[in-house]
């Protein structure tokens, strides 16, 4: 193999993506309808710095099961898998910059040093003038797990506000999780 | 950006389509009822982890433009011809060794809105998951000799020369198969989990 061992670069996703990865390849269903948890039915919206919702962008999504096991062979815990819970996402935004899943609240995995992360979603957003994708994670405001998490400990208190899916008024099972590229509420993107 | 330790979170992520391949999706040239305009080229290469070890069935997804330089896509506007014979979107895993391979169609160079007399140099859109949260991969593959590498902004983006150089596949006489079709190598190297992110930028 004529090549070094230095990683590909990056390139955007720019703005025809949907012909191959989303579209037809859409996965709205995180969770099966069997799926084991509690229901989620979370809506994303994306904003960019003017506060304009951003279209025809992409958002991924992974999370563990409701018993906090991933769906994956290097997951080794004593946990079982759940044979309707996908754990992958993937959909464009539409003209407002929304789209929405169906899951379940993930349950708890661990952490480093032997700590417990509290329930999240690793969430990635790629888009057309974004060069690399921003990685991001939902959490549940309001989980007491949130308070002792080993990630939100990393982030400024003043920005962990930004990390919360917020639960949707009279709606029960609907959160709601605002994507802010850039302004005063920029979400918290990390380096993984 | 905050540095984020790598949990199970991350050393994870999603094993899927393996079960939904079509027989077809990895050659763009059978996918309509005739043959697409343009010229019908091979597109391989293999995929590694940054330790050299082989990425098998990893799942390798694809979009591009036809030979005219058109997405089939509600929201590009230039004027060339869409063909009813090309849908510009392909997948597949990779073997047991790393190895993938593609037939299609060379895309066309297109112009686009960015600033005045804007080209893309002719690209594919490559997408990879590998076997983690941190290892995913989007890029784009260029061929050789592009008169338009200078102009691109998007591959500008990468500072370094030999940044850039890895996304330009290489023709290969070796694979290029007579009376048919040339052939362009595009090798891809993906993050192994332990990598540190600034081992990549």
């Amino acid at each position: 193999m004529d090549i070094d061992l230095i990683p590909t670069p990056w390139q955007t996703v720019g703005p025809y993506f949907a012909i191959s990865l989303a579209g037809g390849h859409s996965i709205e269903h995180i969770a099966g309808p069997n799926a084991k948890g509690e229901r989620v039915k979370l809506m994303c919206a994306m904003f960019d710095g003017e506060g304009q919702g951003v279209d025809e962008a992409l958002i991924e999504i992974w999370q563990a099961n409701a018993d906090g096991r991933y769906n994956h062979p290097d997951d080794t815990q004593d946990k079982p898998v759940d044979p309707d819970f996908l754990g992958f996402g993937r959909q464009a935004t539409d003209e407002n910059g929304i789209c929405v899943f169906e899951t379940i609240r993930p349950g708890r995995v661990p952490g480093p040093n032997g700590t417990m992360q509290a329930p999240h979603l690793a969430l990635s957003v790629l888009a057309r003038g974004i060069l690399r994708r921003l990685p991001t994670r939902i959490y549940f405001a309001g989980d007491p797990a949130n308070e002792k998490d080993p990630v939100l400990a990393l982030v400024p208190k003043e920005r962990r506000e930004t990390l919360m899916a917020q639960p949707v008024a009279n709606q029960p099972g609907a959160w709601r999780f605002d994507i802010h590229l850039s302004g005063a509420n920029e979400t918290v993107f990390f380096d993984v | 950006m905050i540095l984020l330790p790598h949990t199970l979170s991350e050393i994870t992520g999603p094993v899927y389509g393996h079960g939904d391949i079509q027989e077809t999706d990895n050659d763009l040239t059978r996918q309509g009822e005739g043959e697409p305009i343009g010229e019908r080229i091979i597109v391989t290469g293999r995929v590694v982890d940054d330790n050299g070890r082989p990425m098998p069935q990893t799942l390798i997804e694809i979009w591009q433009c036809n030979a005219a330089g058109r997405y089939r896509h509600k929201s590009d506007e230039h004027p060339a011809p869409l063909d009813p014979n090309f849908t510009g979107a392909g997948r597949t895993l990779t073997d047991a060794q790393g190895n993938y391979r593609f037939t299609t169609i060379r895309p066309g160079p297109y112009p686009w809105g960015n600033h005045p007399n804007a080209w893309r140099p002719a690209h594919i859109h490559f997408s990879l998951f590998g076997t983690a949260f941190a290892t995913r991969l989007v890029t784009q593959m260029y061929f050789p000799g592009d008169p338009l590498f200078p102009f691109d902004p998007i591959m500008s983006s990468l500072p370094d020369e030999k940044a850039r150089q890895r996304l330009i596949s290489k023709f290969e006489m070796d694979l290029t198969q007579p009376d048919w079709a040339l052939a362009f190598r595009f090798d891809i190297v993906l993050r192994g989990r332990e990598a540190t992110p600034f081992e990549t930028k």
